[in-house]
């Protein structure tokens, strides 16, 4: 019993971790969705941001001039989505589908180019990454309540600044979404934006501010996963996480809270996934690990397929804003 | 000094809160504004009354900004002004509520009324300073709307007072009101009434705009007719009447001189009994329609746009289902029973020409060639039924292009290519090809050159000399009155009366379309 008891735990620990670059995207799309721009470039954005943070991080040895690299490039490629759709009325679909296979192929070449290593930048060294930070008064728990004190030690505890910026950002969406005045504007011209433009505000300048703080949060994603819980880049390392949490936001019904739960949910059955690799149960054997890493992505395409019922995407999503005449 | 400061607070007194002198306003090729001067006098109400197109909606957005005129100027309480965008009219007190609502679903009344004024003082203070001050604004003016309501869940009249505080709220003066009773119940639009009633006894102005002449004299003080992109008159409401109103209107230069002549009528081909249809609002948009088309003759429906024709004619081509009554042809019955088929009716020899080419009549994006064959691609004809031939189909479609004199004679050239009359002569050409005993069409020349009008109108009578039934439905009046051999009249979707073209005189057919009962109208006449 204390041992499932340990292991649960454990699985806990991991399913945060798995989440946290769910979770930055998935509050990504919520900013770009809720101001009426498709995002399904999260992946891409994400890609790209990896590989810069990996790059720079290599370069001058400090995870943070490695982030800030990564965010400013993730944010660029926001702004390529934004020309091609907001500025041109492209569709919105292809323009994200044109940054992620520009992501794919961009990382890999330069990748090649600078380092030589088949696509992949050097290791890092403990230095040039976001380390985990173990929290004080470990034993003291650990001594005392000897359930929380595993709780502290391997769920709490032992994480990167990342994870928790993760965990913070919901708070944050949740506030400039329900409670600021750009929040209602933001919400406003991704539901109705003539509206918006009736009453003075540029549509296009909101639309720029939403995607570029979904670039900032897919950089962050993208440096989680190369210079936090990675030490440096590989080809495709991103692998559809992208596509998970807007799978996960669109679960959460764009909303920040419910997001973060899908996005948790999704963490913990690949979380679950590897945990239960290799083990064997009474009656039905060993689990193929295929079908276990494959389960979260078939959630995610029953999810999308419709079981979640009462979904009302903003309004005014996916259709360039054109002034009527 | 004085006077400057107190002009800069807008307490200066002009007679007037807006004029506008010499406004011209085109939009590529097509001119919607033509020297247009107005002057609307502070704390009343002025109705601007035009048919739909007659340039009405496109001052009234160069007005709050919307729109930049190509000439011309604009004073607000006699200073010039300059607007850029609708903030900036805004700004001067001009604000506009726009036949469609610029409110967002899924927020309450209150999000949507502060939503891009919200003040500087963070969202939560913001919303509750707004709420104090709307109270008072909703107090004043009778404007009862529950704040914290989903704008969504709520009925289009309050969805409408929360474009009205909207406007309020961000200190409007003037208030524009465009086409606002379309969308409301007869009950919502007297509520309507009574708060820009209210309205103006505090000195708001209000600009009224709409096509419903009952409206105009109802609650106007003063009122401006437009025509085709140009004010045609401007008199006080008290000194006109609803018919001086409609002919001036519809009262369009005489485009055509030619009288045809009469023929002698044959069988009835279409018998049209109690015939209602009621929208989705609940609205009774045609009432009680009965009469009989005969073979051989034009029967012309006059009426100002909106007063069922459309819905009259969406019937009878088998597009919507009637809710009561029922028509014949032949010894086929169509009720409210029986399931509304376009198909059945061409089969029965009934052909539609839609009032709007370009929604119903065309798909603007195929090639002359097959917009030519909608509605008609399994004729043996030009295919087998499943294939079509596409050099058989070009080979009709020029042959048709010859017959109706469509220029370019070019069946690859995609419809949206051709000019509006060559576009009409098009459909024409489709639905009087299957040689049709019964020919409805809805605005034949509307939008089309004097050319082509001519054409189009010797093409009708050409059809109806062969015995065909025609039903002609036309704002134009002239058109009517040349065309018909009987002319029926329509307001609010009833039949005001039936008149035979000989006996028709305009002041009368114009009083019926005003809403007076053919019997009055008569006997006005002596």
């Amino acid at each position: 019993m204390t041992d499932f008891w340990f292991q649960f735990v454990l699985t806990l620990d991991s399913t945060l971790r798995v989440a946290t670059p769910l979770i930055f995207c998935a509050m990504a799309g919520i900013f770009s969705e809720r101001s009426g721009i498709i995002d399904i470039s999260l992946e891409g954005k994400m890609l790209m941001a990896a590989f810069v943070a990996a790059a720079v991080a290599y370069g001058t040895g400090s995870p943070w001039i490695g982030a800030v690299a990564a965010v400013l490039v993730s944010i660029i490629a926001s702004l390529i989505h934004g020309f091609a759709c907001i500025i041109h009325r492209g569709n919105q679909v292809i323009s994200g589908l044109a940054i992620n296979i520009l992501a794919s192929g961009l990382t890999v070449i330069i990748g090649i180019a600078l380092f030589r290593q088949g696509g992949l930048t050097p290791t890092l060294t403990k230095t040039s990454r976001f380390n985990s930070i173990e929290l004080p008064f470990i034993e003291f728990f650990e001594l005392h309540t000897p359930i929380f004190g595993v709780i502290y030690k391997h769920l709490i505890s032992g994480h990167n600044i990342l994870v928790w910026a993760a965990i913070v950002s919901v708070a944050i969406t949740y506030y400039i979404l329900f409670k600021t005045t750009f929040g209602l504007r933001l919400r406003a011209v991704g539901e109705k934006p003539e509206a918006i433009d009736s009453a003075g505000i540029s549509v296009t300048k909101m639309r720029f501010q939403a995607i570029i703080i979904a670039g900032i949060l897919c950089g962050l994603a993208g440096v989680y996963l190369s210079t936090a819980t990675g030490a440096g880049f590989v080809k495709e390392m991103t692998a559809g996480k992208g596509y998970i949490a807007l799978a996960a936001m669109i679960f959460g019904k764009w909303r920040p809270v419910p997001a973060l739960f899908a996005c948790l949910l999704f963490g913990f059955l690949e979380a679950v996934a590897t945990r239960i690799q290799g083990i064997e149960f009474i009656l039905i054997g060993e689990i193929s690990s295929d079908l276990l890493i494959a389960l979260p992505y078939l959630l995610t395409v029953i999810l999308l397929a419709g079981f979640i019922g009462g979904v009302t995407p903003p309004r005014a999503i996916g259709q360039p804003y054109i002034k009527e005449r | 000094m004085n006077i400057e400061n107190s002009k800069q607070n807008g307490d200066f007194k002009s007679p007037f809160a807006v004029e506008i002198k010499n406004i011209n306003k085109s939009f590529g090729p097509v001119q919607a504004n033509k020297e247009i001067s107005l002057n609307v006098s502070g704390g009343t109400i002025h109705g601007i009354i035009g048919e739909n197109g007659a340039g009405k909606s496109t001052l009234m957005s160069i007005l709050y900004g919307f729109y930049q005129p190509d000439s011309g100027e604009i004073k607000v309480h006699g200073k010039l002004a300059y607007f850029k965008q609708p903030s900036d009219a805004l700004r001067l007190g001009i604000g506009m509520v726009h036949q469609h609502f610029m409110l967002v679903p899924n927020f309450t009344a209150l999000e949507n009324i502060v939503l891009g004024a919200e003040g500087k003082t963070g969202l939560y203070k913001g919303l509750q300073n707004a709420r104090k001050k709307l109270e008072k604004l909703k107090q004043a003016y009778g404007l009862e709307v529950e704040l914290d309501s989903l704008t969504e869940n709520l009925p289009v009249g309050i969805q409408q007072r929360i474009e009205i505080l909207k406007a309020l709220y961000r200190g409007a003066r003037v208030l524009i009101l465009d086409e606002p009773t379309g969308v409301l119940t007869p009950l919502e639009t007297e509520q309507l009434f009574e708060i820009l009633l209210a309205l103006k006894s505090e000195g708001v102005t209000i600009l009224l705009i709409t096509h419903k002449l009952h409206e105009i004299m109802a609650i106007t003080d003063e009122v401006s007719v437009m025509r085709q992109g140009k004010m045609v008159a401007n008199t006080l409401t008290k000194h006109t009447s609803p018919e001086m109103l409609a002919e001036q209107m519809v009262g369009r230069s005489v485009l055509v001189n030619n009288k045809y002549e009469l023929q002698s009528i044959g069988k009835v081909a279409l018998s049209v009994e109690q015939l209602g249809v009621v929208d989705k609002r609940g609205f009774d948009s045609l009432k009680n329609a009965t009469f009989d088309l005969h073979a051989g003759e034009i029967l012309g429906i006059a009426g100002i746009a909106g007063n069922g024709q459309s819905e009259l004619l969406s019937v009878l081509s088998g597009i919507t289902q009637p809710s009561r009554g029922f028509f014949k042809i032949e010894e086929h019955l169509f009720d409210a029973k029986k399931n509304p088929n376009p198909r059945l009716m061409r089969q029965l020899g009934v052909s539609h020409v839609p009032e709007d080419r370009h929604s119903e009549g065309l798909v603007l994006q195929f090639q002359a060639f097959e917009s030519v064959i909608l509605g008609y691609e399994n004729n043996k004809k030009l295919g087998n039924g499943f294939f079509t031939n596409p050099d058989t189909i070009q080979a009709y479609c020029s042959q048709l292009q010859e017959a109706f004199d469509v220029r370019p004679q070019n069946p690859r050239l995609y419809s949206s290519q051709f000019s509006g009359g060559n576009q009409q002569k098009l459909v024409l050409s489709r639905e009087i090809s299957s040689t049709p005993k019964i020919l409805l069409v809805g605005q034949p020349t509307r939008g089309v050159d004097i050319g082509a009008i001519e054409f189009i109108h010797k093409t009708l009578i050409g059809m109806r000399n062969n015995g065909c039934a025609i039903l002609l439905v036309s704002v134009e009046l002239e058109e009517i009155l040349s065309l018909s051999d009987r002319i029926l009249v329509m307001n609010s979707g009833e039949i005001m009366g039936i008149v035979p073209k000989i006996t028709a005189t305009k002041a009368m057919l114009g009083k019926m379309m005003a809403g007076i009962p053919i019997e009055e109208a008569k006997e006005d006449k002596k």
